[in-house]
């Protein structure tokens, strides 16, 4: 038997909270995309360690799906990015409030 | 009581109120002449229908009348008021004198106003008046009467007012307005409570005939509601008549043209209020408290106002109070049960008072406008027909036999005295007295004596024209004859206006009186009270004489040794002042609270408040929304382990 399952929910931890912090405290746009691809693949992480403990296939077809989604919202996210930068010709997201009442 | 149908009462108020119409189009320069020949003239061929119509009326046997039935105006069951005229013996009197003396004023408005760029309003507002108080005099029932009573208010402000570009002129007609609209809520009110008791009596009707017939039956079913119905009805006619309390309008309403004082506020429509009391005699009569209280009113304004007018300067002011005072009489006559006696000098006054009015008018007319009788003096040099005229007024107003109001005040005070009224009797004795010196007072001022004018004024003094002094003529040979109709019982044809108002107007309620006064009507005593009447009013004339008609030290001295009393008349009682600081003060620190606390802190500090409690509710939590990305993601982060934490904290 190689790893136990918690030190990869541990590690799945660690990677999420790193990911959630970067989104909420980081100011740079793109540092900010790179944290949300973080936190997916934290999640990635705890599907497939559960799906291997648990030996169902169903955690494995979501994290590809995942994988999928997040290619989207790559492409999406990073069109939005450079959209709003072609713009503003800034990528602090403390000055992108628009809609501040 | 038969009555006889005919289509030409209708015609009578339908002239003048054309006339109305048609001078209110005649405003630019060129259709001038059209009002000139249309105000006089439409009151001119009403008066001669109004001839025509009593003339068939006196066809008539006794106790009979003209009606003219034109519709139904108000048809809600039960209530039902027809829009119907009646020509009987009160109305035909009061039709005489509204139409024949209006239309000598008429007449005499063309000379006194030829040359104010408004005489076409002028005459439209004078023509509409004479509409209106056509319409009050024959009306069949009391909502009709209101129409003309409500008219001849509004023509009577509008006139007041009439060169409104002076604030006071303007402030004059409010305050006549105003006092008359307290008057009409109280005849108002009167006027539901009588419909209302009728309608409790099975009789729900407002025409006269039915409110007299039914009278004694209100009053045997509750006399309480018969008193208050007449108290307030009193009230209203306190307004329109000038009488204590609501008399205070009268004296500034001479703000208006002289005319207007004459017409309006002399002859015809503040005798209303006394017409309107005869009119309902019958229940009057079944109200002796409510008699009481009119005959006391009348009585004390009587000397009240002459009093007030012993001491002004103002020939038009001195005329008011002495129309105030005059109406006392009219009052009191009504009060005392002698309702013929009170029509009667109703009828003189118009006469004699329209005439002095008319006179002061062409002095004012010859003076440019001036109206202190100490700056007058001598005019009977410059104003022969005036002068005279106005001569016979004075002496007509003061009762010196046979003129006018000899036998008419006569008559009021008899009846006081033989009536059981002994105090008011006195009181209006005292009046009469009053009533000549303070008349001949101005007169002497005015006419007699040493010019006291300013040169520049005393070089233009001139007679007036025709169209003004005809009318001054004609209405003083009316104040010479004019009371003659009602002559002492017994002398030469006796009371022939009494005996043609008889079937009219009820008969005193205290039978016992009248009994006694047909017995003692041979007797010494109307002989006895008439000598001291007349040798009151006599020796009165002799003291201003004294005083007025040459230079005299006297009034200075009388003034330096009463200064108080002086003081009091010269301000009126102060009347003005107490209804300014208990009435009006309250009522505007009462409107003042409402206006400053009640609505603006209270109401609109509700409305407001919730307004400015959601805005900076609003304002507070707009803060929320940043607009920044990463907070609204901290947020959610939160929701999130916020539920975890519900969700994990509940298994």
């Amino acid at each position: 038997m190689g790893v136990p399952v918690g030190h990869y929910l541990a590690l799945s931890a660690v990677l999420f909270s790193i990911g959630a912090l970067g989104v909420l405290l980081r100011r740079n746009l793109i540092v900010v995309f790179m944290a949300i691809e973080l936190m997916l693949n934290a999640v990635n992480l705890t599907f497939v360690a559960l799906a291997r403990q648990q030996q169902s296939m169903d955690g494995q077809v979501i994290v590809f799906f995942v994988m999928t989604v997040a290619a989207a919202e790559a492409a999406v996210g990073l069109a939005i990015i450079l959209a709003n930068f072609a713009q503003r010709r800034t990528l602090d997201a403390d000055e992108i409030d628009d809609l501040r009442g | 009581m038969t009555e006889f149908e005919t289509p030409l009462l209708r015609l009578i108020p339908l002239l003048p109120l054309l006339g109305a119409a048609i001078c209110m189009f005649a405003a630019s320069t060129e259709r001038r002449p059209l009002a000139k020949i249309v105000g006089p003239g439409s009151v001119l061929v009403a008066f001669l229908l109004v001839l025509f119509a009593i003339a068939r009326f006196w066809q008539l046997e006794e106790g009979h009348s003209l009606v003219d039935l034109v519709s139904t105006w108000i048809d809600v069951s039960p209530l039902r008021v027809d829009l119907a005229f009646r020509l009987d013996a009160l109305t035909s009197v009061m039709l005489l004198v509204v139409a024949g003396v209006g239309f000598l004023i008429h007449l005499y408005s063309l000379g006194y106003m030829h040359d104010d760029p408004d005489l076409p309003r002028f005459f439209a507002y004078l023509n509409l008046f004479t509409a209106a108080m056509l319409v009050l005099v024959l009306a069949d029932s009391l909502p009709v009467l209101f129409i003309g009573w409500e008219g001849v208010g509004l023509c009577s402000y509008l006139l007041i007012g009439f060169w409104y570009s002076d604030p006071a002129n303007a402030d004059a007609g409010r305050k006549a307005f105003v006092a008359n609209r307290v008057g009409d809520a109280a005849f108002l009110t009167g006027l539901f409570l009588l419909f209302w008791s009728l309608a409790a009596a099975g009789s729900p009707t407002l025409a006269f005939t039915d409110v007299n017939r039914l009278a004694p039956e209100l009053a045997l079913r509750s006399p309480g509601i018969v008193t208050a119905i007449c108290l307030l009805l009193l009230v209203g006619a306190t307004g329109k008549s000038a009488q204590i309390p609501l008399y205070i309008w009268l004296p500034d309403a001479m703000a208006g043209p002289t005319p207007v004082s004459a017409l309006i506020h002399a002859a015809t429509m503040v005798t209303a209020g006394v017409y309107m009391m005869a009119r309902l005699s019958p229940l009057f009569v079944e109200s002796p408290t409510a008699m009481q209280v009119v005959a006391t009113i009348g009585a004390v304004t009587a000397v009240f106002a002459a009093s007030i007018a012993l001491v002004q300067r103002d020939l038009k002011k001195i005329l008011a109070y002495s129309t105030i005072s005059q109406i006392g009489y009219m009052v009191l006559g009504v009060g005392v049960g002698a309702f013929a006696a009170g029509v009667f000098h109703l009828m003189t006054h118009a006469f004699f008072k329209a005439l002095l009015f008319l006179g002061a008018g062409s002095v004012m007319h010859a003076l440019h406008g001036e109206l202190d009788v100490f700056k007058m003096g001598g005019l009977k040099r410059h104003l022969p027909i005036t002068s005279k005229t106005f001569l016979v007024g004075t002496l007509a107003i003061a009762g010196v036999p046979p003129l006018a109001a000899f036998f008419s005040k006569d008559m009021v005070l008899e009846a006081a005295f033989m009536h059981g009224h002994p105090v008011l009797w006195l009181l209006g004795v005292i009046a009469a007295g009053l009533t000549a010196f303070y008349m001949f007072r101005a007169y002497f001022l005015a006419f007699e004596g040493e010019s006291r004018m300013d040169h520049e004024v005393e070089a233009h003094v001139h007679e007036s024209p025709s169209t003004m002094t005809i009318p001054l003529v004609i209405l003083s040979v009316l104040s010479i004859v004019g009371g003659w109709v009602g002559l002492p019982h017994g002398f030469l044809w006796g009371d022939r206006f009494g005996r043609y108002l008889e079937p009219v107007l009820a008969q005193a309620a205290h039978g016992a009186h009248a009994e006694g006064h047909a017995v003692e009507a041979g007797g010494a005593t109307p002989l006895l009270l008439m000598l001291v009447t007349t040798a009151v009013a006599f020796g009165a004339i002799f003291a201003a004489w004294k005083m007025y008609a040459r230079p005299s030290t006297v009034p200075d001295e009388m003034q330096a040794r009463f200064p108080r009393i002086y003081d009091l008349l010269w301000g009126k009682y102060w009347v003005d002042e107490i209804y300014d600081t208990f009435i009006l003060q309250p009522y505007a620190a009462a409107s003042r609270f409402f206006w400053k606390v009640i609505d603006a802190s209270v109401i609109d500090g509700t409305v407001n408040g919730v307004a400015s409690f959601f805005g900076g509710a609003a304002s507070a939590g707009r803060r929320l929304q940043t607009g920044n990305v990463q907070h609204y993601a901290f947020a959610m982060l939160l929701g999130a382990v916020f539920t975890a934490g519900v969700y994990w904290l509940w298994r």
